[in-house]
C-alpha cells in the first residue's frame, strides 16, 4: 500500500527526519487560517497516489493566505490520471541550496534492500539512471547487519552526498524496517539556503503482509477514490482488480485467474476483472464474486474457470448452483471445471440446467465461448 | 530419480497440530510421504493420530531431528510467527523448508532468507504449494492424485494452480519433480536453482517452467537456460493482461512501470531457445510435440491457435522506482 505524501512526511518526522512545517486540509475554507499560521507564503501540494502532479498543475506556490484559499480551490476536486484530489498539503517553502535522492528499494532478486542515492535529486531517478548512470549509486544492504551510522556514511560518500546528509540515510533505514515499508524515497532530499538538510518530498509503500502488526494504516489509508467495484469487492474480502473489458473472471488462483485473462485476451475479448476466489471457492464467496462481477454494467459475459485440486469440482458446483439462488444471473455464464471429481461437479451443473449456464470442458474452449458471449451481447 | 525429494526423505511438519496442517498431513501421508514427526512447543511429548499413523509430537525442530534423522521440514505456521519457526529449522541445520505459509511479511522473509543462506538450508518458498516426487513423495499441498506415476518432465512454477493444471494436461507422461517456488516478491529457491537441478537428474528429460509478472527472474533464468541448460525447457508465462501497478493475486506478481512485464520475460525465454505457449494447453501441447509424445489423456481436442497476447516491451534493467513528482516545493 501506497501511503500519501503527507503520510509519509508524518513518518519521516517521526523518525527524527526534518520535513518543512506544513498543514493538511480538505476544503478551501481552511486554507487561509492554515497559511497563516505557516507564514503566509505556501505551496500547494495535491495529495495523490501518483507521479506527475506538478505537470499536472497540482502543486503551485501562493505569495499569501488569500492566494492560498484560491489555489486550493483550483487544486481540490482536480483530477491527476485518474486520482481525484480530496485533500492538500500547505508547505513551508525553502530556499534549496541542493536537491538529492535517496531511497531503499526492495533487490527481489537478491532478497535484501538495495540503497539508491545521488547528488542530483529533484527529477525522476530513472531519467539520472539512464543518462548518466554514474551518477546513481546502488549499495546493497546486509538485512542482517541494516544500516549502521557507519553504513550510511558509506552509502552517503558512494553518492557524493555531503557528510551531513549520512542521518538521513541511517533514520530512513530505521523507516523502513520499523514501519514494514517495502520502499522508502525521499526526492528531493534538499540542502536549504540555510544550511539545513530538509525532506521535501517522499514516498512510502507499505508491505500489505505486515497489516497484523502495524495497524496504524489501515483501510482509511487506502485511496478512497477508488473504483467502486474494487471498494465494494474489497469490503467482501475478494481479491478482485477491475480491468478494462466485457468477460467478467472468476478463478481458483492467482496463477490461474492472470493465464485465464490472457488466454479470454487471446480470443479477442477484454477481461473486464482479476478475481481470484483462492482454493477453497465456497458458495459464499462465489456467490459474493458473482455479485460483484454483474453489478459491473460492462460486463457482457462471465467465465469461471476452476481447476480442483485441493477442492473437488462436485463442491464447486454445489457452491455455484447455491450462489445462483442468492444472486440473479443476468448474463451469460460459461463454466469450465476441470480437475478432482471434474465428471461429478459437470454433471450437478447439467442437471441443474440454468438457461444462461453453459459449460465447456477445456480453458481455451470456455474462454473462447466467454469471448464470443460478449461480442454478441 | 527426483530433485529436493525422495521416498527416503524424512519430513516434520511445523505447525501439523493446526487444522491446515493436520488435513496436509493426512493428504502428504496418503501421498506416501515419510512423516516423522509433527513440531509444536505446547504439544511436545503427544503424538497425533492420523488415519491410524501415530505422529509424535515434538517440542523443536532439533528435537525431532535428533530423534528421526528428520531432512525435511514443511511449514504451516501463520504468518506472525512463520519467522521464528523458520529461523529455528535452520539453526537446527535442516538441509530443506518448504515453506507454505502465505502471508509472510517482507521484512521476516528477507531476514529467514538471508539467515538460510549463511546457514545453508535450501528454502522453497514462501507462499508457494511445496514440492512433489509423484508415487515417492509429497511436501506440501500439491494434490498428489493430479499425476500420481512417475514421469520425465521437471516442473518449476511461480503459481500452485497453473502447476496443477499442467501436472493434469501431462498426467500421461507424469513427473520427476514438481516445485512450487512461491509468488512473494523474495522466495529461497529459485527457478535457476530448480534448472539446474533437473539438469542434474538423469531422470528428468525435459523442463517445465511457469512464469508471472513481476521481477526478473524469468529473464534472469533464460540467461541460464542460454548458458547452462541443454535439456529441453517449455515456458508459460501468465499476466499479459495485466495492468501496470497492480498486484495480480501474489504479492510479488506486480508490473512496476515498465519492469516485470510478461512480454520481457517471453522475449527472454523465447532468445534463449524456449518455446513459450500461449495458453496452458497449448504449453502442454509443446511439451508432447518436444517429446514425441502425441496421446492427450483427457481426449479433449488441441487448442485452436490462439496467438499470444503481444505488445512491445521495453524490458528495462533498471530496478529503480518510480520517482514521486518533483514538487521543489520553493
Amino acid at each position: 500500500m501506497d501511503l500519501y505524501e503527507h503520510q509519509a512526511r508524518q513518518l519521516f518526522a517521526e523518525h527524527g527526519i526534518a520535513v518543512p512545517q506544513a498543514e493538511v486540509i480538505d476544503s478551501a475554507a481552511e486554507a487561509k487560517a492554515a497559511a497563516g499560521r505557516l507564514g503566509g507564503r505556501v505551496v500547494v501540494k495535491a495529495q495523490v497516489k501518483t507521479g506527475g502532479r506538478g505537470k499536472a498543475g497540482g502543486v503551485k506556490l501562493a505569495a499569501d493566505p488569500a492566494a492560498a484559499a484560491l489555489t486550493t480551490r483550483q487544486i481540490l476536486g482536480m483530477d491527476i490520471k485518474g486520482h481525484r484530489v480530496r485533500t492538500v498539503m500547505l508547505a513551508q517553502p525553502v530556499d534549496i541550496e541542493e536537491e538529492f535522492y535517496v531511497s531503499y528499494v526492495l533487490d527481489r532478486t537478491n532478497g535484501t534492500f538495495l540503497a539508491i542515492a545521488s547528488a542530483e535529486g529533484g527529477m525522476e531517478i530513472e531519467e539520472v539512471a539512464a543518462t548518466r548512470p554514474e551518477a546513481v549509486a546502488r549499495i546493497p544492504v546486509d538485512p542482517v547487519e541494516g544500516v549502521t551510522e557507519k553504513k550510511a556514511a558509506e552509502i552517503a560518500a558512494a553518492a557524493a552526498l555531503p557528510p551531513d546528509a549520512a542521518p538521513v540515510l541511517h533514520r530512513l533505514w530505521q523507516v523502513l524496517t520499523r514501519e514494514d515499508a517495502l520502499l522508502v524515497e525521499v526526492n528531493p532530499l534538499v540542502r536549504t539556503t540555510d544550511g539545513r538538510i530538509l525532506a521535501l518530498d517522499g514516498k512510502v509503500t507499505l508491505d500489505d503482509n505486515a497489516r497484523f502488526r502495524q495497524s496504524r494504516w489501515g483501510a482509511e489509508s487506502d485511496d478512497p477514490h477508488g473504483n467502486p467495484l474494487e471498494s465494494a469487492a474489497a469490503a467482501k474480502g475478494l481479491n478482485y482488480v477491475k480491468l478494462d473489458g466485457e468477460v467478467g473472471i472468476i478463478g481458483n488462483g492467482a496463477g490461474l485467474v492472470m493465464s485465464t485473462l490472457d488466454v479470454v485476451a487471446g480470443c479477442g475479448a477484454r477481461p473486464a476483472n482479476f478475481l481470484d476466489i483462492g482454493g477453497g471457492a465456497s458458495a459464499a464467496v462465489m456467490a459474493d464474486g458473482l455479485s460483484v462481477i454483474l453489478s459491473d454494467p460492462a460486463v457482457k459475459s462471465v467465465f469461471v474457470n476452476v481447476f480442483g485440486g485441493i477442492t473437488s469440482c462436485d463442491a464447486v458446483a454445489d457452491g455455484i448452483v447455491q450462489a445462483l439462488q442468492s444472486v440473479r444471473l443476468t448474463k451469460p455464464l460459461v463454466v469450465r471445471l476441470d480437475g478432482n471429481n471434474a465428471a461429478r461437479g459437470r454433471a450437478i451443473l447439467d442437471a441443474h440446467a440454468h438457461p444462461l449456464v453453459e459449460q465447456s470442458t477445456t480453458m481455451d474452449g470456455a474462454a473462447r465461448r466467454a469471448a464470443q458471449l460478449a461480442a454478441a451481447a | 530419480m527426483a530433485i529436493y525429494l525422495t521416498k527416503e526423505s524424512k519430513v516434520l511438519v511445523q505447525g501439523m497440530t493446526g487444522a491446515e496442517g493436520m488435513k496436509h498431513t493426512r493428504r502428504m501421508l496418503a501421498a506416501g510421504t515419510r512423516i516423522v514427526g509433527g513440531v509444536n512447543p505446547r504439544k511436545a511429548g503427544r503424538s497425533v493420530d492420523i488415519d491410524g499413523a501415530g505422529i509424535p509430537v515434538f517440542g523443536s525442530v532439533r528435537e525431532g531431528m535428533d530423534a528421526t534423522g528428520a531432512d525435511v521440514t514443511v511449514v504451516f505456521v501463520p504468518p506472525p510467527f512463520a519467522k521464528t519457526a523458520v529461523i529455528e529449522a535452520v539453526d537446527a541445520g535442516i538441509a530443506v523448508a518448504v515453506v507454505i505459509t502465505e502471508g509472510i511479511p517482507v521484512h521476516d522473509a528477507v531476514a529467514f532468507h538471508a539467515h538460510a543462506r549463511s546457514r545453508g538450508t535450501r528454502i522453497i518458498g514462501p507462499n508457494c504449494p511445496g514440492v512433489i516426487t509423484p508415487g515417492q513423495s509429497n511436501a506440501g499441498i500439491i494434490p498428489a492424485d493430479i499425476a500420481p506415476g512417475p514421469g520425465r518432465i521437471g516442473l518449476v512454477s511461480k503459481s500452485g494452480t497453473l502447476t496443477y493444471q499442467l501436472m493434469h494436461e501431462l498426467r500421461d507422461i507424469g513427473f520427476t519433480s514438481a516445485v512450487g517456488i512461491g509468488g512473494d516478491p523474495v522466495i529461497g529457491t529459485t527457478h535457476i536453482d530448480c534448472l539446474t537441478a533437473f539438469e542434474n537428474d538423469p531422470d528428468t528429460e525435459l523442463i517445465v517452467l511457469i512464469g508471472e509478472i513481476g521481477g526478473d527472474a524469468e529473464e534472469r533464468a533464460a540467461a541460464h537456460i542460454a548458458q547452462h541448460i541443454t535439456k529441453p525447457v517449455i515456458g508459460y508465462i501468465a499476466g499479459f493482461t495485466a495492468p501496470e501497478g497492480k498486484t495480480m493475486g501474489h504479492a510479488g506478481a506486480i508490473v512496476s512501470g515498465s519492469s516485470g512485464t510478461a512480454e520481457a520475460k517471453q522475449k527472454a525465454l523465447e532468445a534463449a531457445g524456449v518455446a513459450v505457449g500461449a495458453t496452458p494447453t497449448e504449453t502442454a501441447r509443446l511439451v508432447r510435440e518436444k517429446l514425441g509424445e502425441h496421446s492427450n489423456p483427457s481426449g479433449t481436442s488441441s487448442p485452436s491457435g490462439t496467438s499470444s497476447p503481444s505488445g512491445t516491451s521495453s524490458p528495462s534493467d533498471t530496478s529503480v522506482p518510480s520517482g514521486t513528482s518533483n514538487p521543489s516545493g520553493a
